[in-house]
């Protein structure tokens, strides 16, 4: 078998301010974008990694999704409990800075993690936990 | 031209704008733990009344405002006792707490034992800086 991880999906609510988080704040790459108004499915990567893709989804796309549960999503990704990743970089403390430098949401500043990591904390435009951590 | 859904429409954005506004009280509080916090101060940045923030965090969360807080500086705590070579009285201040009293109860209620057992357990283990922080 050879299967490898390629695409993580994570929730938006206005794809817009979220495609402008991970294109011009986080620097990805869109790899596709389809659909039109809030029923907009947005690819996007890191350049030079082509394998390794976040999908940028609406949350209620599933018609098999009822009342009561697509209020239950909104107000988990409201209150920030919901959608969540976990990223990774070489040089924390300078990509801390350059996203630090953008209009957004700062969580965790870079910290020394007991578990062994360091890392910092994000939230994107609809409320998704985005956690950087550094990698050797 | 009234109609009941654009209402119910509007009341329930005005929810979740409010939930946003909590979910960016309890960010703060993750981001800004070891400096001198209060709920009123909290509530300012968002701009809510105290008692309005308090009630609201607790329906939303589950638990009130100060407990989040006081749970993100035990946490922290018991991880710098774990890890570094830093008295009790020290980490009590590096994590915001300004009352060892305080800090020692509130250590205790979460972790299971107070800090300065907790701290001499690490050594006893030889935790250290290399070593792994059991969780």
């Amino acid at each position: 078998m050879d299967i490898t991880i390629h695409t993580s999906v994570l929730p938006h609510d206005d794809p817009d301010t979220s495609l402008a988080f991970y294109r011009d704040v986080l620097g990805f790459e869109v790899r596709s974008d389809v659909g039109q108004g809030k029923m907009r499915w947005i690819t996007v990567g890191p350049a030079g990694q082509p394998d390794t893709c976040i999908l940028l989804a609406p949350p209620f796309a599933d018609p098999g999704i009822t009342d009561d549960e697509r209020r239950v999503i909104s107000e988990m990704m409201a209150k920030g409990t919901y959608g969540w990743i976990l990223l990774a970089t070489r040089n924390l403390a300078e990509t801390f800075e350059k996203v630090q430098a953008h209009d957004v949401e700062v969580v965790q500043e870079p910290t020394e993690q007991p578990y062994g990591i360091r890392d910092c904390a994000f939230r994107d435009p609809a409320g998704n936990m985005v956690r950087i951590q550094e990698v050797g | 031209m009234c109609r009941p859904e654009w209402g119910r429409a509007r009341t329930e954005a005005r929810r979740l704008d409010d939930l946003a506004r909590l979910r960016r009280v309890r960010d703060r509080i993750d981001r800004e733990y070891a400096r001198p916090l209060n709920v009123e101060a909290l509530a300012r940045g968002v701009h809510m009344s105290a008692g309005q923030l308090g009630r609201r965090f607790r329906q939303a969360y589950g638990g009130s405002v100060y407990a989040y807080l006081m749970a993100r500086r035990i946490e922290r705590a018991a991880a710098l006792l774990w890890r570094d070579d830093l008295s009790v009285t020290e980490v009590c201040f590096a994590v915001g707490c300004s009352s060892p009293g305080t800090f020692s109860t509130c250590f205790t209620e979460l972790v299971g034992m107070p800090p300065s057992a907790y701290r001499r357990r690490a050594a006893t283990v030889g935790a250290g800086r290399d070593g792994h922080w059991p969780g």
